[in-house]
């Protein structure tokens, strides 16, 4: 009896789920992206009315844990990934993407593009983009650390909360941040800074969760929380920290899938990603950077926060060709 | 045979199923080089690290909690005793990210206890971070889920016992040695190798109260190799190798444990005739209160924080009130199915005893969801469904089938010795009586066996209502529960608001838990 009433609810239920898809009317662009950009209070309900009514096409949101999941999704779905468009990804991941060849290349004009370095990638449009940089919390330290070399100077103090570069994005920002500054002597420097670590937590969520109920006075975040403290919360208490050797930089990608049912309407998404009805949304919803100028439309905490002096950013195809051995060197360096 | 072989189908099913979903992954890529990982010296370290922690972890927890059931059996009309049982649910729906914010507001460098230092004029700051920070947070996560599983064997022995016990004029310490470490001998084992499970498979717990990278569990490594690397051999072997690793603690398990027959009784509630004496009560209750303290603090931390979100940050009042209904709508269905599969599998577990492979396939599928690395199940069911199965369409679907699956070890764990106590007092006399199939469940099973079973249905649905892990795979923009609704408010710095959605889910998952307990089980005190 149970079996039978369990085949028939199975059953029902895939007549159910089959029979969705075919109602559907207009074209359906499915892009897959991270769960936080489609919250309610994120650029995706903003800017999906202003595409779909531009389109004629309704977009499907399919989100995932984060850009490194993103990834995983399209390598284990290959060349049936139901998905047009894949939005998140950041540069320490774009090349390992390319790689795939499921990524076809994007066609879009970005002539408006102003970020800080020059963007040559074929296959992926740029749509926000940030410095990481160590945030401040003014009531629980009197002196910050003045450079990532001061940082790094012997002793086991101030406590910082980091993020685990095997599982999390800024995680992954300090090593390359490192590397870029110390080189070969990246490893040394680890060594200096393991002592002064409180702990190195999952993802930014739990780090940025504990500095701000006051377990350590400096976090690795990016320069825009400050932004974000100043103007939501009206408190000047957190400040990101600039450093002399120059901040490390993560930029935002978008790419449409080789496989796509919908080419055209996934090229016409991409270069709405670089057009001003998209990016003034970017700066008070994702907390990140526009990469055109979006004049007036930025708000003025943006231009109020500190600025980096130097903005540094690795090759993705060395990224990609060292990122296995960089983190066991890591490992190596903090885990003894 | 019928009920006995339904549950032996389901239970095949669910083994073949993640047998299927492991074997994907390892072939998926054309093999893993099981040498080579093998003989890697950090793999060797992850491991002995994850079996460290896992069996500490348990150790403390069981430590705990032994003790405590004793005294919650003992004194069965200790004020509030009912809401400290039901407290006990709340840690199983707990997001890892809220128990973490609750342990750190209690044992942090500015938590509670650090502030009583400073007041007290000492410098002395608590320092957590390290395996003394993941053991409070697996002691925490798990002593109420032990005192939960544990407390059902004291109801086991026959009020006629306890009265036997008394007339001989034993002590506690002589009921203890006599009637209850026997009892326990068959309770413990089951316990502590599902604790011990539960804390190998930790994952942001361990990274983030752990201090840094020395503190690296097997699951960290699978979420290393399925999330950032994609090499699916890799996480599959580890996968493999977790389940392995677990499945052989449950085997130590089950040559450890032993059955024991108390005989038949009355059913009548037993008085304690050894808990009576004042000595016996004030120690029993510091016992409870050092428990539900220990329980109760981060709980209050998490409370204070979330009213002060609630009242005072931005109050996300739609998004909330729809991911309050979304967590009902998948959470109450996935406990409900976990328990009517359960059932048959917990009581094919009881029929079976004697044949050896049936016993094997029903003991894994009973665990199945807690031995499974939920990496590497989600890996496989993305690898299985791509180009077949529109996963998003079928979201409400596959998620509450995952969640059950994932929750179905919680009714087996609790239905288990219920049932096979029900057997071995009633078989009998069903048997005299030519009482069988839906006759019997309706006239003997069902009224002896309700409170397992709403036991079984509410833990199950709190652990689904707390999921993350199947929302987050299927992926669908209109399915938000409170979990993700959470991470999504931390994720955009929302974190007040996010506290007030904490608090949202553990009373939604306190209410539940009291509803299903109430409503399935009656009304009588476990």
């Amino acid at each position: 009896m149970r079996i039978i009433s369990l085949i028939l609810l199975a059953a029902a239920t895939f007549a159910l789920a089959g029979a969705g898809p075919a109602l559907a009317e207009p074209a359906k662009l499915t892009v897959y992206t991270y769960n936080s950009f489609t919250a309610d209070w994120g650029p995706g309900p903003k800017i999906t009315p202003i595409f779909e009514q531009r389109c004629g096409c309704k977009i499907q949101w399919v989100g995932v844990e984060d850009g490194a999941a993103l990834l995983s999704r399209l390598k284990l779905e290959g060349k049936n990934s139901p998905a047009d468009v894949v939005l998140g990804l950041d540069t320490s991941l774009t090349e390992e993407a390319s790689g795939t060849g499921l990524i076809a290349p994007h066609g879009a004009d970005l002539s408006a593009l102003k970020l800080p370095v020059a963007w040559n990638d074929k296959d992926f449009v740029p749509f926000d983009y940030g410095y990481f940089a160590f945030m401040w919390d003014t009531q629980k330290l009197a002196t910050p650390p003045k450079s990532l070399a001061d940082l790094s100077a012997a002793g086991d103090a101030p406590k910082i909360l980091l993020e685990d570069p095997r599982t999390s994005t800024p995680g992954l920002g300090l090593l390359l941040w490192l590397k870029t500054v110390d080189g070969d002597r990246a490893g040394e420097a680890w060594k200096s800074i393991a002592p002064k670590i409180l702990t190195v937590s999952k993802s930014w969520d739990e780090a940025y969760g504990l500095f701000t109920k006051g377990e350590a006075p400096l976090v690795l975040s990016y320069t825009t929380s400050e932004a974000y403290h100043r103007m939501e919360d009206k408190t000047d208490r957190y400040k990101a920290l600039i450093f002399p050797e120059g901040n490390y930089m993560q930029i935002e990608v978008a790419g449409m899938l080789a496989t796509s049912q919908h080419q055209d309407l996934a090229r016409k998404f991409l270069q709405f990603l670089v057009s001003p009805d998209f990016q003034k949304q970017i700066p008070t919803t994702n907390w990140m950077l526009p990469v055109i100028d979006i004049g007036a439309d930025l708000p003025p905490v943006f231009g109020q926060i500190p600025q980096p002096t130097k903005a540094l950013m690795l090759p993705s195809t060395e990224v990609a060709a060292h990122r296995a051995a960089w983190v066991k060197e890591w490992l190596e360096a903090v885990g003894q | 045979m019928t009920a006995a072989r339904i549950g032996l189908a389901v239970a095949a099913f669910i083994v073949a199923a993640i047998l299927a979903d492991y074997a994907a992954l390892l072939w998926g890529a054309g093999g893993a080089d099981v040498a080579n990982l093998l003989s890697d010296r950090y793999l060797h370290r992850v491991v002995g690290f994850t079996f460290l922690e896992a069996s500490l972890s348990a150790l403390l927890s069981l430590a705990a909690a032994i003790p405590t059931a004793r005294a919650l059996a003992r004194q069965s009309s200790f004020p509030g005793r009912r809401l400290i049982l039901q407290l006990c649910a709340l840690p199983m729906v707990m997001p890892s990210i809220v128990a973490i914010f609750g342990i750190v507001a209690v044992f942090g460098r500015s938590g509670y206890i650090a502030a009583m230092a400073s007041s007290l004029g000492s410098e002395w700051r608590p320092s957590i971070y390290g395996l003394g920070g993941i053991l409070i947070a697996h002691v925490f996560f798990n002593m109420p889920l032990a005192i939960r599983l544990l407390l059902p064997a004291w109801g086991t022995v026959p009020a006629e016992s306890w009265r036997l016990a008394a007339q001989l004029g034993m002590s506690s310490g002589q009921v203890f040695r006599l009637v209850e470490v026997p009892l326990l001998r068959q309770y413990v084992p089951a316990a502590f190798t599902f604790v011990f499970i539960l804390c190998f498979l930790s994952f942001a717990v361990i990274l983030t109260l752990g201090g840094g990278p020395r503190a690296t569990t097997l699951e960290v490594a699978i979420y290393q190799a399925l999330h950032i690397d994609v090499d699916l051999p890799q996480g599959g072997l580890l996968a493999l190798l977790e389940t392995v690793a677990c499945l052989i603690m449950v085997a130590i398990a089950w040559a450890v444990g032993q059955r024991i027959d108390f005989g038949r009784g009355q059913r009548m509630t037993g008085l304690r005739f050894d808990g009576i004496s004042l000595g016996a009560r004030l120690r029993d209750s510091a016992t409870i209160v050092l428990a539900t303290g220990f329980l109760v603090l981060p709980l209050a931390a998490l409370l204070y924080d979330g009213l002060r979100g609630l009242l005072f940050a931005r109050f996300d009042g739609g998004p909330l009130l729809a991911a309050m209904l979304v967590t009902l709508a998948l959470g109450i269905p996935s406990g409900i199915i976990a328990t009517v599969l359960g059932f048959p599998i917990a009581g094919a577990a009881d029929r079976l005893r004697g044949r050896r492979l049936a016993t094997v396939v029903i003991g894994i599928a009973g665990l199945a969801g807690v031995v499974a690395s939920p990496m590497a199940i989600g890996a496989g069911i993305i690898l299985g469904a791509s180009g077949r199965i529109d996963l998003y369409a079928m979201a409400p679907y596959g998620v509450v089938t995952m969640n059950a699956l994932l929750t179905l070890p919680f009714a087996v764990g609790v239905l288990r010795p219920a049932i096979a106590r029900n057997n071995a007092q009633y078989d009998r006399l069903c048997a005299g009586l030519g009482l069988s199939g839906w006759n019997r469940f309706r006239v003997v099973d069902w009224p002896l066996l309700r409170r397992p079973i709403g036991l079984a249905c509410g833990l199950s649905t709190a652990a689904a209502m707390g999921d993350l892990a199947a929302i987050a795979l299927f992926g669908n923009q209109s399915l938000t529960n409170l979990t993700l609704l959470l991470y999504n408010q931390i994720a955009a710095y929302r974190l007040d608001s996010a506290s007030g959605t904490a608090l949202v889910l553990l009373a939604l998952c306190l209410a539940t838990f009291a509803a299903i307990e109430r409503g399935v089980g009656g009304r009588g005190v476990s």
